[in-house]
């Protein structure tokens, strides 16, 4: 079944790579900072089978995103590669500083001491002029080994980009999904006494996977700044956050492919709801979340699960709303 | 090495409470010896701080001649000892076999961090080794069931193979049949020291039952009021007329409190 779903995930894969330059520029535009922004929801995925959710992801978001922004302000370096893993490791960095404290704490004091931390950030962001204050300022375009795409050509490319990392993402977080650390979540959230009892370290596992999780927020950080052209302090607000929170229940923890699904669903329903609705967009967003909890409780990623065991959706489906009742009560 | 395990003057204190204290023993290796003491007594209190769950207030523990005293519980079980729970200690969203695969694939991937992260959980040898100690310990017929469903001794029993899992060479069982009824507790306690046997394992068990404790301790050590007032072979201590008075009594006592813990 793994190689089934690595099959069917290239395949996917190459077709919207392929299919990009027909497409009309809006939707690509709009694919480039869903699946920008999928990487953090990667992240939180990591992070909330260990049950874990933090409410300051905005923070690694957003140090990823000024990262890029100040290089291309400050120095000469235009390279897209060596932007982006400074912000992989400086978002990384911070997540691991940030760990030291945040390992410690789980459930709503790890979700408020998140928090907590992206607004020092804020605080800091907006009170900052060399920093660009509260309107943030532009981020240059950067330029790919070398080469310096001209008018919609940049946007194709960054997409591309977008669509290599994210797989090279996804693939590298499905084997960690597949070793001894990375199954182990499930097991921090059932028993940390039994881990701690079989010579694991629960503390050093979560740290780890906040690592992880920052990085990935880091990256995504880097490749939104440069699909959105600005930057400004709104992305490490903890709304911002909650947005990532939204699509990661929108998604579900099922499946590594399910938070670029979902976080392309959240885009689109998010620009349908703005053309709509332009004064409630949110009231229908709301409706959205309610509508997918209630029917999709594992988030849409359970639909491939369904799919892909179709003759035993049926007994699943009952599971998953036992599961899904436990985990309320 | 003449102790496997070495207490000495070994005291706990929760504030003015005291949990435990002067506590002095020596298991040699091989043996296997049951705890009994009444609801309190600081059986418990023992365990937890052998396996460095609680840090003791004042005593040393040695575990083949090496201090432990004060260790973290993740060192002390990579050192050897490992234990099970008075209250199973599993991953009830798992599979037995899951759970049992976690177990072993902890143990393979014991050097840390690192090797946890480049060793796959499912790998052929980890699940060879998850089926056999499910066999051993008579749970493959649960082989696929979620762990949250199980029925209380088939509990006990995993959280026993997973604490086996990584070949300890001393093992701490905390009341291994509470909740379970009295006819099945002498099938469990046959299913695991018969799996225990012959893998070089000392065993420390705490039981209220004193049928069990007869049957199955090489030794017994008496709990009252936090420490150890009797310790020699089962025959003579379950006769010691203090230990019928304060712990063993009438039977209709010891029968009451394992009800109250079922």
């Amino acid at each position: 079944m793994a190689a089934r779903s690595i099959v069917i995930g290239t395949l996917a894969w190459l077709l919207v790579a392929a299919a990009a330059p027909a497409l009309p520029q809006w939707l690509v535009s709009l694919a480039t900072v869903a699946f920008a922004n999928a990487l953090v929801v990667l992240g939180l995925v990591i992070l909330w089978r260990a049950g874990l959710v933090p409410f300051g992801q905005a923070l690694y978001y957003a140090i990823g995103a000024y990262t890029v922004a100040l290089i291309g302000r400050y120095s000469e370096i235009r390279d897209v590669f060596l932007m982006i893993a400074a912000a992989a490791v400086l978002s990384g960095l911070t997540a691991f500083l940030t760990g030291l404290l945040l390992a410690r704490y789980r459930e709503i004091f790890f979700a408020m001491l998140s928090l907590a931390m992206s607004m020092i950030l804020y605080g800091v962001l907006v009170k900052t002029e060399t920093l660009g204050s509260t309107d943030g300022f532009h981020v240059e375009q950067p330029t790919y080994l070398g080469y310096a795409p001209q008018g919609n050509m940049h946007l194709l490319v960054l997409f591309w980009l977008v669509l290599a990392c994210g797989a090279l993402s996804a693939l590298l977080v499905s084997f960690y999904f597949r070793s001894v650390a990375g199954s182990l979540a499930v097991p921090v959230r059932d028993s940390e006494i039994r881990l701690e009892f079989l010579g694991v370290s629960v503390n050093r596992l979560i740290h780890l996977n906040l690592v992880i999780a920052g990085t990935l927020a880091g990256i995504g950080g880097a490749l939104a700044a440069f699909a959105v052209e600005h930057v400004d302090p709104d992305m490490s607000y903890w709304t911002t956050s909650g947005g990532f929170v939204f699509v990661t229940i929108l998604a579900g923890a099922g499946s590594v492919a399910a938070a670029f699904v979902g976080s392309f669903v959240f885009e689109l329903l998010k620009s349908i709801a703005y053309d709509l609705l332009p004064g409630t967009w949110q009231m229908f967003l709301g409706a959205a979340l309610l509508v997918t909890i209630l029917f999709l409780p594992e988030g849409i990623g359970s639909l491939f699960v369904r799919l892909q065991r179709r003759p035993e959706a049926k007994a699943m489906g009952a599971k998953m709303g036992a599961k899904s009742t436990s985990a309320l009560s | 090495m003449s102790a496997i395990l070495a207490v000495h003057a070994l005291e706990k204190t929760f504030g003015s409470l005291v949990a435990a204290r002067d506590i002095s023993v020596a298991v040699p290796p091989l043996q296997t010896v049951g705890i009994i003491g009444a609801n309190g007594a600081g059986k418990t209190t023992f365990v937890n701080m052998i396996t460095g769950h609680l840090r003791p207030s004042k005593g040393t523990i040695c575990f083949e001649d090496r201090d432990i005293t004060g260790l973290p519980s993740r060192e002390i079980t990579r050192l050897g000892i490992a234990r099970s729970f008075q209250m199973p200690q599993i991953f009830p969203s798992l599979t037995v076999f899951e759970n049992m695969c976690a177990a072993t694939a902890i143990a393979h991937a014991c050097g840390g961090l690192l090797a946890q992260l480049l060793t796959p959980l499912y790998s052929p040898a980890t699940m060879a080794q998850a089926e056999a100690a499910l066999d051993l310990f008579r749970i493959a017929s649960y082989h696929s069931a979620v762990a949250a469903t199980l029925p209380q001794g088939v509990r006990k029993l995993l959280d026993i193979a997973m604490a086996v899992a990584g070949s300890p060479r001393l093992l701490l069982l905390d009341e291994p049949t509470s909740g379970i009824s009295i006819e099945e507790k002498f099938d469990l306690m046959d299913v695991v020291m018969s799996a225990l046997k012959n893998r070089g394992i000392t065993v420390l068990f705490v039981e209220h039952d004193m049928d069990i404790v007869e049957r199955y301790a090489d030794r017994v050590l008496a709990f009252y009021d936090g420490t150890v007032i009797a310790d020699g072979s089962p025959v003579e201590t379950l006769e010691n007329p203090r230990i019928q008075e304060l712990i063993s009594g009438p039977k209709l006592k010891i029968s009451a409190l394992t009800a109250k813990h079922a």
